[in-house]
């Protein structure tokens, strides 16, 4: 086994450990959005889908970095968009304007 | 490691560390929105990394930059469009489909990494090669398998269990077959071989999932997304690069907490889950009442008194309430009664709706505070002096049966709805819940059943309430 991936295991290890310490803490109101958050962070995949790039000298590998980085780009980019829409929403105090459609005020509304 | 690996490696631990602080922000809905820019600009900062990387390589070709770029743009342009689209309801299938390309980019890096190898003289078999083949086998099971789920939540695929003779002798020859070929591939570099192990993983990602029912949608889409952790985490080990161990290990955890969290939440193993549901499925079957349980019907108006004469209410939402987009209708509901000086809350069971958390998204989505979103086990003691609990769109959760032994629901945590002073059921008819047994709270003699579809019933109770305090 080469110091590489001894040390690669030992990353993986304590960031795990680190996962279950950080995610214990998120409360279940926001369990939706944590995973929104945790789907956006395995979009760094987009790193690893580019980086075939590189070595891409021919149709089979321009076919993979095509497929793996359009794959990783709509996965991160959504995940962080749709995220931050949801947190938005997460008020403490209701906000007093707020539209609703007129079919459910029905005819109070006027 | 040269000076620039080293320092690009040292970059790449910065938008790590981002990834954690902004998980660790999310502890609290006042923070998490800060959370998620701090993780944005790791993502960022790990971007820029790699764009360094590609130009310093100097081996990109003219046709690799543009499939590269034209890849990650149409790419983004689909993944923000469906971000800024998709109806609050839908995020399990959106959740689901981002799994499902994570763990597909995760299972297309490593299969690079094999094909690239196979060509040089050295050969595949590494010391990585272990990852490179977990790497494709768990990312093609989570593409398929997220796809599959996605589609389930969608509508598209039945939301029954689907298991027809022989499914269960079928996943065991797939899952041999795939790990077979995983462990030839070891030992032998074989492109065919790689090819066998790609499509039994696929085939075996939609095998898994296909069984699998409605309402144990949240703890199969928690697995998938800790399978595409772990895969990305393995793409990180074939490629050497600590920023997708790290995400990865990041979130094989957050996605095993939360399967465990809902696996528990409905008192069942993931290997039972895995194996098949209840049998019967979701069964909207309108049953007539059978003859032991005295149910007792009411119109609008009659709930409408029950909610305006109380002092405190408690709202059980369940997927009902989804199902029906009425979310807005509660919201306006809770509203008047609130206006009318009257103590509104909501108990949110951890499995209502189709993922970790859905309820207390399209809650918020209906501008209802969040401190009014109460979790089981601190919402639980204040049903005994709660003049109403009004449940709408919830089964299992509330069925005092779970807690006999004897049953498939027997120790479930469920929500302490038959100690309320009165309860209101808005249901569309008197057919099961997920476990297919009947619920006692129903026959309860504080119990009333206001049959309806849940968005009609809350216009309908909205307007009643409002002609009583009005």
């Amino acid at each position: 086994m080469s110091a590489a991936l001894v040390t690669d295991l030992t990353i993986f290890v304590l960031a795990l450990l680190v996962g279950i310490e950080v995610i214990g803490k998120v409360p279940a109101t926001l369990h939706t959005p944590l995973m929104s958050a945790t789907n956006s962070i395995h979009g760094i995949v987009l790193a690893g889908a580019l980086l075939i790039g590189v070595t891409a000298n021919n149709a089979v590998g321009y076919v993979l970095a095509f497929v793996a980085s359009f794959f990783a780009a709509a996965n991160v980019v959504g995940g962080y968009v749709v995220t931050g829409r949801m947190l938005k929403m997460f008020r403490r105090k209701a906000v007093p304007q707020q539209p609703q459609p007129a079919e459910l005020n029905g005819k109070s509304q006027s | 490691m040269s000076g620039f690996s080293g320092s690009i490696q040292l970059v790449y631990v910065l938008a790590a560390a981002c990834f954690v602080v902004g998980l660790h922000l999310m502890n609290s809905p006042a923070t998490a929105r800060r959370g998620n820019q701090v993780s944005t600009a790791g993502m960022v900062i790990a971007g820029i990394a790699t764009l360094i990387l590609l130009i310093h390589s100097g081996t990109v070709t003219a046709a690799g930059w543009i499939v590269l770029i034209s890849g990650a743009l149409i790419g983004s342009a689909v993944g923000l469009y469906a971000a800024q689209t998709v109806q609050m309801t839908a995020m399990p299938q959106l959740v689901s489909m981002f799994n499902s390309v994570g763990g597909g980019a995760a299972a297309l890096v490593a299969v690079n990494d094999y094909i690239k190898f196979e060509n040089t003289p050295g050969g595949v078999l590494g010391s990585t090669t272990v990852f490179t083949v977990l790497d494709v086998l768990i990312g093609a099971v989570t593409f398929s398998g997220s796809i599959v789920a996605a589609g389930k939540l969608q509508g598209l695929i039945g939301g029954q269990p689907i298991i027809f003779r022989g499914s269960r002798l079928v996943n065991v020859g797939l899952a041999v077959v795939a790990i077979g070929t995983a462990a030839f591939l070891l030992t032998t570099a074989s492109l065919p071989g790689l090819l066998i192990l790609v499509l039994a993983a696929l085939a075996f990602g939609v095998m898994m999932v296909l069984p699998i029912g409605g309402a144990d949608m949240p703890v199969v889409i928690s697995l998938l997304n800790a399978f595409t952790g772990t895969a990305v985490a393995m793409a990180g080990f074939v490629i050497g690069n600590w920023a997708l161990i790290v995400a990865g290990a990041l979130v094989g955890a957050s996605g095993g907490i939360l399967t465990k969290l809902m696996a528990d939440a409905m008192n069942r193993s993931l290997a039972n889950i895995i194996v098949g549901g209840f049998g019967t499925g979701d069964s909207a079957v309108p049953l007539a009442a059978s003859a032991d349980a005295q149910i007792r019907a009411v119109a609008a108006d009659d709930a409408a008194i029950q909610l305006a004469y109380a002092a405190k209410v408690i709202i059980v939402p369940g997927y009902g309430l989804a199902a029906a987009q009425a979310q807005h209708g509660v919201a306006e509901l809770a509203k008047v009664l609130e206006d009318h000086g009257i103590e509104v809350s909501y108990a949110i069971h951890p499995v209502a709706g189709r993922m970790p958390g859905h309820m207390n998204v399209l809650l918020a989505e209906a501008n209802v505070p969040y401190p009014q979103l109460k979790e089981m086990d601190e919402i639980n003691p204040e049903f005994a002096r709660t003049d109403v609990a009004l449940v709408i769109g919830a089964n299992d959760v509330t069925n005092p049966a779970a807690r006999r032994p004897g049953n498939e629901i027997s120790g479930m945590p469920i929500l302490d709805v038959d100690q309320a002073k009165s309860i209101i059921v808005i249901k569309r008819s008197m057919g099961h819940g997920y476990a297919g047994i009947d619920n006692e709270l129903y026959a309860d003699p504080k119990t009333s059943m206001y049959f309806a579809d849940a968005k009609k019933a809350m216009a309908e109770l909205t307007a009643a309430v409002k002609t009583l305090v009005g």
